[in-house]
């Protein structure tokens, strides 16, 4: 990302017909930008999905992505969540070496992480964390001297706060209220 | 009542209006054209694909309609891009329809299958994929809605064999279009409005940017008056060209990479534009850096996506232009421009006595000459249909359009061999207007194949070839930035005359200025289709013209006399 460019989120309610996610995905791929993340499950309506979208662009380039995706006839709404108060989350499981001398260590990381272990192998187990990215990251970081093995992280999912959708570019949101004890790479 | 797929395809068009539809038959797309006999539409046998796409965009252009082409899968569909994306750039509402292999072949690289859908995905506003009879009504019903709604475009909708063998129960008022989501209404608070009035009432060297836009909101009766009570002179894009008659004192003419001098230096110098339907093309805008830096920008337009894309303006109207200009007329508080006419009307002076028509007969036959012999012949009341190159910029310099829909032409996407096919659309939807082709000729030996088409339809087209034996602007940038290097654009053409012959076509050769007007009227008096060969200056270049990228108000000149070029840069 240039200095201008910040990474931008877009909730999308789209119809959940064949080859929209083509459309959407052809669409930043046409006018040059790069996703960071995209993921896409059912809602509580039935034939929409939701889509949860991230894109390093610049708030011109924001707003003409906004404009373009909502030209989309599969594309029911779109909103540019960057600047409103959200909750975001991912998952990700790592498969981690573990042997009888680190497994110690490791479920102690786990714990501190209030991550969850849900597979327990001989040379390796498996552990599941949601959390934010930066969460994630930090767990990461502190379980690769361990061994990584393989990892899957499934991108954000944001939501906003509260019940009115809010639009207000003027106030950036950084009040998340701590609801779990976030760990940090200090840990 | 129980119909086949194929039949409720008829049955649709005949529904919606279509009168004409341009197409080429095929195997994926047989059960329609069988069909299609049982019905009152006319179908147009093209001898290219290509064609079928620029005659519904023709048809389009010249109508406000929604053209229509058929044609079949794979190569059929295959060979519809290129006009598909013509009519995309120029927001043109065409509908496309294309067979499509059986869909339990789909996928298999069956005989004759492509993936037409993902081909055309950026290309279009929208496309189907129909594999069952039941779901072809209700798409070609979006699909017309589509095209002509908000910002018009391409829709493309590919029907499968076995869908189109299908029968269902037909039930026309069951199929009504159902409404996704609420359209974006235009963000049109008072606030902006009044911003905007402010701005129009208050600046001192306004000028209005008019494009495509205007003609097709149907927004020239509101230009008219919105220019009229400011007295703001407007400046035409391309595609703009007929929005505001060439004739009005308040008419600049075309801006951009070909623009009149006094166009781009007024543009520079303004304190205000008012961009009515157009998108700072960087055709128009030559380097952005430069771009009329003094300047307040007010951009209406329908395409949200648009604003601040090329120009960061100041206030963006978002909304339909007749709808925008028609809240903004009230708010009118000023009547004229005071000075700032006469300093653009001092600045056209001193380039206008470069212009080519003052220059007396020196025995060399310019396309200058023939356009504008051409327009005074055809009383400016002409369709003309150009293609893409040098012409069509003389076309737009010399002939002087007064009216809409009366320029047709490949702006965005600058499509070669759009000409004569666009023509023939342009004729069925205006079967009482003279319509005249300008081409190169380069871009009409492209589909040139079309001159079939006019003699089986019988149509009264009439043809000039500006012939230079170059691909004239390709050559001019060559002679500009190549150092003269004519790489690949030295041309080799048929004997026109004798081509057009074969046809069945009366034609004539042109190699003198005093035989132009006695040919134009020789062809205007065939009954049927008639074509003229003006064999002009070959080494001609189009001026003025700010090369790419440079700043708007540094153009190279009209050279003064001819043999010398004199540049502003």
């Amino acid at each position: 990302m240039s200095k201008k460019e910040k990474q931008h989120a877009f909730v999308l309610y789209v119809e959940n017909e064949p080859g929209v996610l083509n459309r959407i995905a052809s669409l930043f791929r046409r006018r040059g930008y790069n996703i960071e993340s995209l993921t896409v499950g059912h809602t509580e309506r039935p034939g929409v999905s939701r889509m949860t979208i991230l894109a390093g662009i610049s708030e011109g380039a924001a707003q003409r992505v906004e404009a373009n995706l909502y030209k989309l006839v599969h594309v029911l709404s779109v909103e540019d969540v960057t600047f409103t108060p959200t909750i975001s989350r991912s998952l990700a499981l790592l498969k981690v070496e573990a042997h009888d001398e680190s497994r110690h260590r490791l479920m102690e990381v786990v714990h501190v992480f209030r991550a969850r272990v849900v597979d327990l192998a001989p040379q390796s187990l498996i552990v599941e964390i949601t959390g934010t990215e930066n969460k994630i990251q930090a767990l990461v970081d502190v379980l690769r001297p361990f061994g990584i093995l393989e990892m899957v992280r499934t991108g954000e999912v944001v939501m906003s706060r509260g019940v009115e959708r809010q639009a207000n570019h003027d106030s950036p949101s950084t009040t998340e209220l701590p609801l779990e004890a976030e760990a940090s790479a200090s840990v | 009542m129980i119909k086949t797929g194929a039949e409720i395809i008829w049955e649709c068009l005949q529904r919606l209006g279509v009168e004409y539809v341009f197409g080429y038959p095929g195997g994926a797309i047989l059960p329609a054209y069988d069909a299609m006999t049982k019905y009152r539409v006319h179908h147009v046998l093209v001898r290219h694909e290509q064609g079928a796409t620029h005659m519904a965009d023709g048809y389009a252009r010249a109508s406000g309609r929604v053209g229509v082409a058929l044609a079949t899968s794979g190569p059929g569909a295959a060979n519809m891009v290129t006009g598909i994306a013509t009519a995309m750039m120029d927001s043109s509402p065409i509908v496309c329809i294309t067979g499509q292999v059986g869909s339990a072949l789909i996928g298999s690289d069956a005989f004759q299958e492509t993936d037409i859908t993902g081909i055309t995905l950026p290309i279009t506003k929208h496309n189907y994929l129909i594999t069952r009879a039941a779901e072809i009504a209700l798409s070609l019903r979006e699909a017309f809605q589509i095209a002509c709604s908000g910002r018009s475009g391409p829709v493309l909708v590919d029907i499968t064999k076995d869908a189109q063998n299908g029968s269902c129960e037909f039930d026309w008022d069951a199929s009504e279009v159902r409404v996704r989501r609420p359209e974006r209404r235009s963000v049109l608070d008072q606030a902006r409005v009044t911003e905007a009035l402010d701005l129009i009432n208050h600046a001192r060297r306004p000028v209005i940017l008019a494009g495509h836009g205007v003609i097709l909101s149907g927004a020239e009766r509101e230009l008219l008056a919105f220019a009229e009570m400011t007295g703001i002179p407007v400046a035409l894009t391309l595609l703009g060209i007929g929005a505001f008659p060439a004739k009005h004192r308040l008419c600049l003419g075309m801006m951009g990479m070909h623009g009149e001098s006094w166009v781009n230096e007024a543009i520079q110098e303004s304190d205000l534009l008012i961009a009515l339907g157009m998108r700072f093309d960087d055709r128009v805008t030559g380097n952005l850096k430069t771009y009329a830096r003094a300047a307040k920008k007010i951009h209406v337009e329908i395409d949200a996506a648009e604003i601040n894309k090329n120009v960061r303006v100041d206030v963006p109207l978002i909304g339909d232009l007749r709808d925008v200009l028609q809240i903004l007329l009230p708010g009118i508080e000023r009547s004229d421009c005071g000075e700032w006419l006469v300093r653009i009307d001092a600045s056209k002076d001193k380039s206008a006595v470069r212009d080519i028509q003052n220059l007396p007969d020196d025995g060399h036959l310019y396309a200058a000459h023939v356009i504008h012999d051409l327009w005074r012949e055809t009383h400016g009341d002409a369709i003309v249909v150009t293609d893409v190159g040098q012409h069509q910029m003389w076309e737009a310099q010399y002939y002087r359009h007064d009216k809409p829909r009366t320029l047709i032409t490949s702006g965005g996407l600058g499509t070669m061999g759009f000409a004569l096919p666009a023509a023939i659309g342009a004729k069925f939807a205006r079967s009482d207007a003279e319509v005249w082709v300008v081409a190169g000729d380069g871009g009409f030996q492209m589909t040139m194949a079309e001159l079939a088409t006019i003699v089986q339809e019988k149509l009264e087209i009439k043809i000039a070839i500006i012939n230079n034996g170059y691909l004239g602007m390709v050559r001019q940038w060559q002679e500009f930035f190549y150092e003269g290097r004519y790489s690949s654009t030295p041309l080799l053409s048929p004997d026109f005359v004798k081509l057009a012959n074969a046809f069945g076509i009366p034609a004539f050769a042109v190699n003198a200025r005093e035989q132009v007007i006695p040919a134009l009227r020789a062809a205007r008096q065939q009954a049927g289709p008639a074509l003229i060969n003006f064999q002009v200056e070959q080494e001609d270049s189009v001026f003025p013209m700010v090369p790419a990228g440079a700043d708007l108000h540094k153009m190279i000149r009209r050279p003064t006399p001819l043999v010398e070029r004199v540049s502003d840069v």
